[in-house]
């Protein structure tokens, strides 16, 4: 049976029409379309699917579409302020080649986004702990925590 | 994912009746971490999930002195982690809280649903029961409080029945004179079940033990408390010697199986070592 669902996505308000056991996942990237968001493991375990619901962190693969009823959720694809400017972790993440395969990036990017919210300036061990839900098999974390450490300076430094 | 019917339950008596109307393969639905995933990877039949989360007074959390910490069936792992009041008052039940899953399936997944899935692995458990927690129980005729200990009968089973709902979890009041630790062993720190669990909460009076309780997490059927070990250390000084045999006893007391993540044996040699070490770092809160 298919339900309405009103929500948010990427500060736009929308209509999905979903199967009630579709999952968020499912439902953003083969009804709404927004590819960016990733489906690795589809059990959450890998954080590729990572998107913020309400502004907090959540497996799209684990919360189901009639769930976001009235909500709010960003994905990868709401992050550039506009068409032709980067977030500040996208451009890191490309300068340091923080992406190898780029499969765990959207997913990496939307938790890297809510950890420097919280914590505009985190240590090394607060990077691992706030990505510890999210895997990179290529292995590229040591480029990743410098992408991250780097777009943290650059956000501190364009707000003072 | 395999198909399934979908409720949304408006009241504890909607839920409960849909329990029991909608027969067995109907499971309750809240953070749903672990059900979408039995359903996705089929370990579990299901046919119809019940969504609680609409029903109103599920996600409070409140604290006096007297009663203690009570917190609903909807409040997540991931709000409880991050209370002040928390990682203040019960740092066992913070580094258990912090150590499930991940940041994302924290922020979905309930402390409630964690006792439901009655795994003897979960990591809420052992710290919840070293504290003397109580399950709050609603059934359509009645209200019943069962200790935490008396809740689970084996892997995945606990004494709910058919249309029974647990609503709340009360922990004890945080004594000043206590002290307490969980620590999870596993091979990384996150997205990990445990390998073993050791959960000690005790109390000191005169620089003796006043009471102490000891719960072991993925050493057995359900997770154990370890009477005898606690009866050994009951009113010494906690000693590195009485420490020590206390924690011998307890790797008797524990009834460990082999499988993927350890053998029988390891997981044995590793309650010796865990219980030891809970005990001596829920002895810093008096440093």
């Amino acid at each position: 049976m298919k339900r309405i669902v009103e929500l948010t996505i990427n500060g736009e308000a929308r209509d999905m029409a979903v199967e009630t056991c579709c999952s968020l996942l499912d439902a953003l990237r083969d009804d709404v379309g927004l590819t960016g968001t990733k489906k690795g493991c589809d059990v959450g375990d890998c954080g590729a699917c990572t998107v913020l619901v309400d502004g907090e962190p959540v497996n799209a693969c684990l919360m189901l579409a009639v769930e976001a009823q009235g909500r709010s959720i960003e994905t990868v694809e709401g992050l550039q302020p506009s068409v032709d400017t980067l977030h500040p972790l996208q451009d890191a993440f490309m300068r340091h080649g923080a992406s190898q395969c780029g499969f765990c990036t959207p997913g990496i990017l939307m938790m890297a986004k809510k950890l420097l919210a919280d914590n505009p300036r985190p240590t090394d061990e607060d990077i691992r702990f706030g990505l510890s839900g999210n895997i990179c098999r290529c292995t590229g974390y040591t480029k990743i925590f410098d992408a991250i450490k780097s777009a943290a300076r650059e956000m501190e430094a364009a707000r003072s | 994912m395999r198909r399934f019917e979908y409720h949304r339950a408006e009241t504890l008596e909607h839920a409960s009746r849909l329990l029991v109307e909608l027969g067995d393969d109907s499971f309750l639905f809240a953070g749903g971490t672990d059900l979408l995933v039995e359903i996705r990877e089929r370990l579990r039949r299901v046919r119809n999930v019940i969504d609680i989360k609409s029903i109103l007074g599920l996600s409070d959390i409140t604290y006096d002195e007297a009663r203690g910490l009570t917190f609903g069936a909807l409040v997540t792992v991931g709000r409880l982690e991050r209370l002040p009041l928390v990682c203040q008052r019960y740092p066992n039940l913070r580094a258990a809280f912090a150590s499930l899953g991940s940041i994302q399936v924290r922020n979905r997944a309930t402390v409630v649903g964690n006792i439901c899935r009655a795994s003897p692995s979960a990591d809420t458990i052992p710290p919840l029961i070293a504290d003397g927690a109580f399950v709050h129980i609603y059934s359509r005729t009645n209200m019943r409080v069962v200790p935490l200990a008396e809740f689970f009968t084996g892997p995945g089973k606990s004494v709910l029945a058919k249309g029974e709902i647990v609503t709340g979890i009360t922990v004890p009041p945080a004594l000043d004179n206590s002290g307490k630790a969980y620590l999870k062993h596993g091979r990384r720190k996150a997205m990990e079940l445990s390998t073993v669990g050791v959960a000690v909460s005790l109390t000191m009076e005169d620089g003796l033990c006043n009471d102490i309780r000891i719960a072991l997490g993925a050493v057995g059927a359900t997770v154990l408390r370890a009477p005898e070990a606690e009866a050994m250390l009951r009113g010494t000084a906690l000693d590195a010697a009485t420490i020590k045999t206390a924690a011998n006893k307890a790797m008797e007391e524990c009834t460990p199986i082999s499988n993927v993540r350890a053998s029988a044996d390891y997981r044995r040699d590793m309650v010796g070592v865990l219980t030891g070490r809970a005990i001596k770092q829920a002895l810093e809160a008096f440093a």
